[in-house]
């Protein structure tokens, strides 16, 4: 995160599908759950995509109003400064907690976590374990990219191995440091899970499909489904040291072959 | 009914609608309770994967307007440190309840007062304070849970009963329903769905220049406004005595019947008892010191609020201790002894 320089000009907001006077119908514009501003964000980081794809799917669904959002801590700590809805903010790991304790008092709320991949995979393992198996009707939006961004690039528990970050100069060990956690597929065999995917932002293909996904999941709670989950799949140019290109050419080839986009699990 | 029992009944009084707590001796009749009265009056209760998730649950419930509770013992409360930090940085009510033990570390199961610092100069990180109410019997201990809420309520802000394996334990007759209602107030900054209003935005996180030292500064008016309205404590005797005990919660009422042994013996003791212990009675102390030449600090610990105690009497009178630590009770006996040998 660079919070130098930042300007958050808050500008007027406009429907997400305007039907004008005449024939034309208007098929992209500012979702009404995002705010026309400037964010923070590095070039060709994943999180205003998700930003924005979270966002549609909750004006699609008409929910914007009844939503409550759980902010993590990590490079989208500030998510509240760009979404129109009710956001909280939570310790970092203690999301799914959170919103276990919103939902369960505001049942017809919806409810869902944004969350990285050091918040969701390492310190908030536990939340999300048990969050998942008492099948909680919530949504949570996980973004791995694979490195703890808004604390300077350290390795985190999805780093691929031989990753090179700030705390694995010489790259990621399996020997000293372990392996990469596919948490979907953890959290798969728990009978409380409903629908888990896997998906990507690398391409505009992805994005379309990571769409889908977001939206699968929001569907889910509100159809009192049960526990829904999205792992997106996000770049990191900076802290993987390459140009936004290069990163999204990185998931393509490397980071998606070891964490495979699909759906891992829908019931 | 025993002391965790009345905890609990005192919170569903309140019209706590979420609890969430974690398995820890000696509170473990609070979380059974909950568990029971919670389902049958239509609230919720969850058995929380750890005391860090339970803290956050409780966020979320206080997040979302309603009241909430958590307890705990000892070790327990030291994990929720962290959610007790945020809550009071969020401005979030919510009421948590300290069954303490013996310590440090995993210690014992016995009765302890060891937590009394952690509880009245802060416990987790930043600078904050919480109300503190120290209940001395099964009766208060319905009560004050009763009063925590609504003290939560109007600074919003986290309050904390502090009691111990004692009073968990015991049991006393009690009266359940004393006709009085709770005070709920509106929560316009709640967690509802932006429904014909703005976004509401719930965070502890101020990162502009100067942004979170007004944070820090709008807080520390609160607790100022604590101090001038919530302390509470009883005294016995204090215009005349000589010799004035001062002891909380279970210990109280041992000190008082070695007072009472005193004055039966025609020395001229008496006690406070703080019910707050932040904030703490320093006037009650002050005041005491008109007649007082000596004070007698009695805890279950090496001597925590002793130092709340020096403060306010500031050298106008020699201050003592009596302490028993990791479970050990002091007897009336004992605390008579000190009494004479100061005499």
């Amino acid at each position: 995160m660079r919070p130098k320089n930042r300007k958050t000009k808050k500008r007027k907001n406009y429907p997400a599908i305007k039907q004008s006077n005449d024939t034309t119908t208007v098929l992209f514009s500012q979702p009404a759950s995002l705010y026309a501003v400037e964010n923070h964000y590095c070039a060709g980081c994943g999180h205003g995509i998700v930003h924005r794809l979270v966002c549609e799917a909750i004006d699609e669904f008409g929910i914007r109003e009844r939503v409550i959002a759980v902010a993590p801590v990590g490079c989208a700590v500030i998510a509240y400064d760009y979404w129109n809805f009710d956001v909280t903010e939570a310790a970092h790991g203690r999301t799914p907690a959170v919103a276990t304790g919103i939902k369960r008092v505001r049942p017809n709320n919806i409810v869902f976590t944004y969350q990285g991949d050091g918040d969701l995979a390492a310190i908030g393992t536990a939340e999300i374990i048990h969050a998942a198996n008492r099948g909680e009707n919530i949504t949570i939006i996980f973004v791995n990219n694979g490195v703890y961004g808004m604390t300077g690039g350290q390795m985190a528990p999805t780093t691929l191995a031989g990753q090179r970050t700030a705390t694995t100069i010489h790259g990621r060990s399996l020997r000293r440091e372990g392996y990469p956690i596919k948490i979907l597929e953890m959290l798969a065999v728990l009978p409380g899970t409903k629908y888990l995917e896997r998906v990507s932002v690398h391409s505009a293909h992805e994005v379309l499909r990571a769409k889908r996904a977001i939206s699968k999941a929001f569907k889910m709670q509100i159809d009192n489904k049960g526990f829904s989950m999205v792992e997106v799949l996000s770049m990191c140019p900076t802290y993987w040291d390459m140009t936004p290109i290069q990163a999204a050419d990185r998931i393509k080839n490397e980071v998606s072959t070891f964490y495979p986009l699909g759906v891992i699990k829908s019931c | 009914m025993c002391g965790n029992d009345a905890c609990g009944e005192g919170a569903v009084l309140a019209g706590c609608r979420f609890y969430a707590g974690y398995p820890i001796t000696p509170q473990n009749e609070l979380t059974a309770y909950m568990a029971k009265r919670m389902n049958e009056t239509g609230r919720v209760f969850i058995q929380a994967e750890s005391e860090l998730a339970a803290i956050n649950m409780v966020f979320g419930a206080a997040a979302a307007g309603m009241r909430a509770m958590t307890s705990s013992s000892s070790p327990g409360i030291s994990l929720k440190q962290e959610g007790i930090s945020y809550m009071v940085g969020c401005e979030l009510p919510c009421v948590v309840v300290n069954v303490q033990r013996g310590g440090p570390g995993l210690g014992n199961i016995a009765p302890s007062q060891g937590d009394y610092f952690q509880s009245v100069k802060g416990g987790g990180h930043g600078d904050y304070k919480l109300i503190v109410l120290a209940p001395s019997s099964v009766q208060e201990l319905l009560d004050y849970t009763f009063l925590a809420f609504d003290l939560a309520d109007k600074y919003r802000n986290p309050a904390l009963i502090l009691g111990d394996g004692l009073l968990g334990q015991m049991m006393e007759p009690i009266q359940i329903d004393s006709g009085i209602q709770p005070k709920f107030i509106d929560k316009p900054w709640a967690l509802t769905g932006c429904k014909g209003r703005g976004p509401n935005i719930i965070k502890s996180l101020y990162l502009g220049d100067g942004v979170l030292e007004e944070h820090n500064k709008k807080l520390q008016e609160k607790f100022i406004l604590m101090k001038e309205s919530e302390v509470r404590a009883e005294t016995f005797h204090t215009k005349d005595s000589e010799i004035v005990l001062v002891a909380y919660g279970s210990v109280a009422r041992i000190a008082k019947a070695a007072m009472e042994m005193a004055r039966s013996r025609g020395k001229k003791c008496g006690m406070i008892r703080p019910i707050t212990l932040w904030p703490f009675p320093d006037k009650a102390i002050e005041e005491a010191c008109n007649a007082a030449r000596k004070f007698l600090v009695v805890e279950m610990s090496a001597g925590q609020m002793l130092e709340d105690v020096r403060l306010a009497v500031n050298g106008r009178a020699k201050v003592d201790f009596y302490g028993r630590m990791g479970g050990g009770v002091p007897t009336e006996t004992e605390i008579f002894q000190r009494i004479e040998a100061m005499a």
